[in-house]
């Protein structure tokens, strides 16, 4: 497979524009990575609606969990897809249906057949990155913990979100 | 750099020495990097404080664990070494005790080089004994010797690639495979050659430690140690290593590799061993190490000229009977360092005085301008007699085997004018070398 690269000016431009994300495979447990994912993102001000088939009716974080992409009422700006590989491609049938602009596969995560069938759609896909490492990267909080976030600049870091 | 262009092309080592990790301070736009000399941070509120406790977020607790200077140092020596994640620490021993805190269960054991500083064979053979953790060492001049001592309680094998006390070089290469093959990483100090001189992880090494109280710092004022992961090992393709892929009773029961990937080694390293052994950096020191690695690269030049020149001037002296310098047509490992130091190897080297033990600690005895201390890459060029200081603790058989014999004498050649160096050493032995023929 070919090597993944997406720039940076394309990563913060997506975190800066998404306002709405659906996270799909947001777990209940506090102590799973997409728990993380999900809070660390409230925190930046991100509206994130859980998505879990089995976690449906439950409140995750303050948010109702919904069993669907579908069963949400409000324009979606990005999917978030916190599934293994195999599971990604209707989730992206659904990502295309309901109008989302992103779909976001997190590490470990690629389908580039899905994701070809995105792009041919017109939305933007970015997969095996984590937004919330990338937020931290790009804001340099990363480095907070002595990550080597590539990113050299002679500029203050700059803020992601206005 | 490349943010507004399609271009993965990564900065140059120069660039990375001096930026990486230093960024201007976001608050009052401080272009270089402030000392925190702080123990605290405060909380937001109850939930950031909580979020922050279980590493839900990012951002600073207590400088046992992190300090915005030291964690800017962390990131420089991460991109130096073009890995993913690093944490630092106290000195060189204490990086040495951090990673295998992670790695090792009492009851295991690593392979490990003969060929090391004289103080990790001792720390490894007798005070990680107290922790129920084993070595087993190794001659690295055949790289089948470390693949004949693993066993399954095997978590590692850990190697100096340019060796002290100086001349050797091991072949990273097969010794890579060899650890691959096992399923285990392998750890390189890398602290002779500095990342400007190696790279560990382009030729597969999982894991490099550093003590950067050495060239790093490189001015002789200040203690430092620090693990670089390179973010490519898969701590789950065996069940080797339950404290990077089981939940962590010491962290309410958060598995490090799920959670933080590729940088899961170093926050383990940081979040559970730093904080529960204790040898944090101090944020002065870090800042120290910070400014002398912005000249790294010039420096490692200049060491690397002066030390070849030394080493000519000595090859050809009438008192010397030997010298092992891997820069020298007569050394044996010339090949190996055109491949893996390819600018040179190194400034640290030994060479023996025909005059036995009682010359060389004659020689030490006499320098005037080199500077008879157990330290190396300073700017100041030092000797040191390593049978009677640095591998004291050693019999005379490990002292032997791992290069610093009875008649040994290791130099660092810093610098100050080589005419100067190389005038003092003159000096020096040909003092020697009279006296003891009385």
């Amino acid at each position: 497979m070919s090597e993944l690269y997406y720039p940076d000016w394309q990563i913060r431009r997506i975190l800066r524009d998404v306002n709405t994300v659906a996270m799909v495979g947001a777990s209940t447990t506090w102590n799973r990575p997409s728990y993380f994912a999900m809070k660390y993102m409230q925190d930046k001000g991100y509206r994130v609606i859980p998505v879990n088939t089995r976690a449906a009716g439950e409140t995750l974080l303050g948010e109702e969990v919904v069993a669907s992409l579908k069963d949400i009422t409000e324009p979606i700006d990005m999917v978030d897809i916190f599934q293994r590989s195999e599971r990604v491609p209707p989730v992206v049938d659904e990502a295309i249906e309901v109008g989302a602009k992103i779909v976001w596969m997190q590490l470990s995560v690629r389908h580039d057949e899905a994701a070809k069938k995105a792009e041919d759609a017109g939305l933007t896909v970015i997969m095996d990155r984590c937004p919330k490492i990338e937020f931290a990267r790009l804001s340099g909080e990363l480095g907070w913990s002595g990550i080597n976030t590539k990113v050299i600049t002679s500029r203050r870091s700059r803020q992601i979100r206005p | 750099m490349s943010d507004n262009k399609n271009d993965p092309r990564p900065p140059g080592f120069e660039t990375l020495a001096i930026h990486a990790g230093a960024s201007p301070d976001e608050k009052t736009g401080a272009r270089n990097v402030p000392i925190y000399q702080t123990t605290a941070y405060v909380f937001d509120d109850a939930d950031h404080a909580a979020s922050l406790f279980n590493l839900q977020t990012f951002g600073y607790i207590y400088s046992r664990l992190t300090n915005p200077t030291v964690s800017a140092l962390e990131e420089k020596v991460a991109a130096l070494e073009d890995g993913r994640g690093a944490v630092a620490c106290a000195s060189g021993h204490a990086a040495q005790m951090l990673a295998m805190f992670v790695l090792m269960n009492p009851g295991d054991n690593f392979v490990a080089s003969r060929n090391l500083y004289g103080g990790s064979i001792t720390q490894f053979t007798h005070t990680f004994k107290k922790f129920d953790w084993h070595v087993n060492f190794v001659d690295p001049a055949d790289p089948e010797n470390f693949r004949n001592a693993i066993d399954e309680k095997t978590k590692a094998i850990f190697l100096e690639v340019l060796a002290n006390p100086g001349g050797i070089i091991v072949d990273l290469e097969p010794v890579a495979e060899i650890a691959k093959n096992a399923g285990i990483p392998l750890i390189v100090d890398n602290t002779m050659a500095t990342p400007y001189l190696c790279r560990p992880f382009e030729w597969g090494a999982d894991i490099s430690i550093h003590s950067m109280t050495k060239f790093l710092g490189g001015h002789g004022t200040s203690m430092g140690g620090v693990v670089v992961e390179s973010g490519h090992f898969d701590w789950a393709q065996n069940d080797k290593f339950p404290s990077m892929t089981e939940p962590d009773p010491a962290y309410h029961g958060l598995t490090f590799y799920e959670t933080f990937g590729d940088f899961g080694f170093s926050t383990k390293a940081k979040a559970v061993a730093l904080r529960d052994l204790g040898p944090a950096l101090a944020p002065q020191n870090a800042f120290n190490i910070l400014t002398g690695i912005e000249s790294l690269p010039v420096r490692m030049d200049r060491h690397l000229q002066n030390a070849q020149a030394a080493a000519e001037f000595l090859e050809g002296h009438p008192a010397v009977a030997w010298v092992s310098y891997a820069g020298l047509k007569s050394s044996p490992y010339r090949e190996l360092a055109k491949k893996y130091l390819p600018k040179g190897p190194g400034s640290v080297f030994t060479f023996g005085l025909k005059g036995g033990y009682e010359a060389g600690v004659r020689a030490v005895e006499s320098v005037e301008l080199l500077s008879h201390a157990a330290n190396l890459g300073d700017t100041r060029s030092l000797i040191i007699h390593p049978a009677s200081t640095t591998h004291r603790q050693l019999t005379e058989e490990q002292q032997i085997a791992s290069g610093a014999g009875p008649d040994v004498v290791r130099v660092s050649i810093g610098l100050e004018t080589v005419e100067d160096i190389i005038a003092d050493l003159d000096q020096a032995l040909s003092y020697a070398q009279q006296t003891a023929a009385e």
